[in-house]
């Protein structure tokens, strides 16, 4: 059976600035940095998280052709696209942090049915909930 | 062709200051300035960009956030219209019923009783704000 996902793909709009971002910003650890030809293969974790690597990924060829690459980064940089939810066990301490960072949030901590949940962009335009979850009512 | 890209990265700046600063005058000269342009340049790429003219992004963002507290707390009508940014109550209430298709005191009455819907906040924050194909808007009267 299937046990869980191992790895995101985040479309980025350059590797370095993201890079830059998920690490400084946001944390991050990289789990891999390496590069043959011009493939960089870029992924990053959350501290003691590489369970689940986030890849940054700039679209072009030979993956897409330039037009669908361009097309992918349009919607990117439009905002248009929220590849997922963090989690975090303190969402308003996170979001004063991560604030301070300069860091553009696009809603305050909430406290909402799941829990108490944020929302931000990373510096390509992706946006992402982050959440505290609520305590899981025990299902019979 | 200049590379578009810059330019959505500026206007979907400016676009998120809409969805932060809803309930405060929409100031055109400071979302122009957050994209890098002119103001008319600004208006006239941020349509072609999102489909729609930021005042018009505007209301509907406004109209989202007031159907949220109108499920969600106890506000009366009244205080769901200044909380979003409208001044007046008319004003509020027929771009309400325009946009939702039922005045905003039917909307809260149908769904205060029950328990909200289990679909997470970002969400509704990205995908209910009211558009074209949600209720088709009657008349042409809408200046955005």
């Amino acid at each position: 059976m299937i046990t869980g996902l191992s790895h995101t793909t985040i479309w980025v709009l350059d590797q370095d600035e993201a890079l830059e971002f998920y690490t400084r910003k946001l944390g991050f650890e990289i789990n891999t940095d390496a590069t043959m030809d011009d493939f960089r293969w870029l992924t990053v974790s959350p501290p003691d998280r590489s369970d689940h690597e986030l890849i940054l990924l700039v679209p072009g060829p030979p993956m897409m052709d330039e037009e669908s690459a361009e097309q992918v980064k349009a919607l990117v940089a439009k905002g248009a696209l929220g590849p997922g939810a963090f989690e975090t066990d303190d969402c308003r301490a996170t979001y004063a942090e991560l604030s301070a960072r300069g860091v553009d949030f696009l809603s305050e901590p909430t406290e909402r049915f799941y829990g108490v949940e944020a929302t931000f962009r990373d510096n390509s335009g992706n946006w992402f909930s982050m959440t505290e979850r609520a305590e899981l009512p025990v299902h019979q | 062709m200049p590379d578009p890209i810059p330019v959505y990265v500026h206007l979907r700046r400016a676009k998120d200051l809409i969805d932060r600063d809803y309930a405060e005058p929409l100031d055109v000269p400071a979302l122009a300035r957050e994209a890098h342009a002119s103001r008319a340049h600004f208006l006239r790429s941020f349509k072609r960009a999102f489909g729609e003219t930021p005042h018009r992004y505007l209301l509907r963002r406004r109209i989202e956030r007031a159907k949220e507290l109108l499920r969600n707390t106890r506000l009366s009508v009244t205080e769901v219209s200044v909380a979003v940014g409208f001044r007046s109550l008319g004003s509020f209430s027929s771009a309400f019923r325009r946009l939702v298709g039922e005045s905003p005191l039917a909307y809260a009455r149908h769904w205060r009783p029950v328990a909200p819907p289990r679909i997470p906040a970002c969400f509704t924050l990205m995908y209910t704000r009211p558009h074209e194909s949600t209720f088709r808007e009657a008349g042409t009267g809408d200046p955005g």
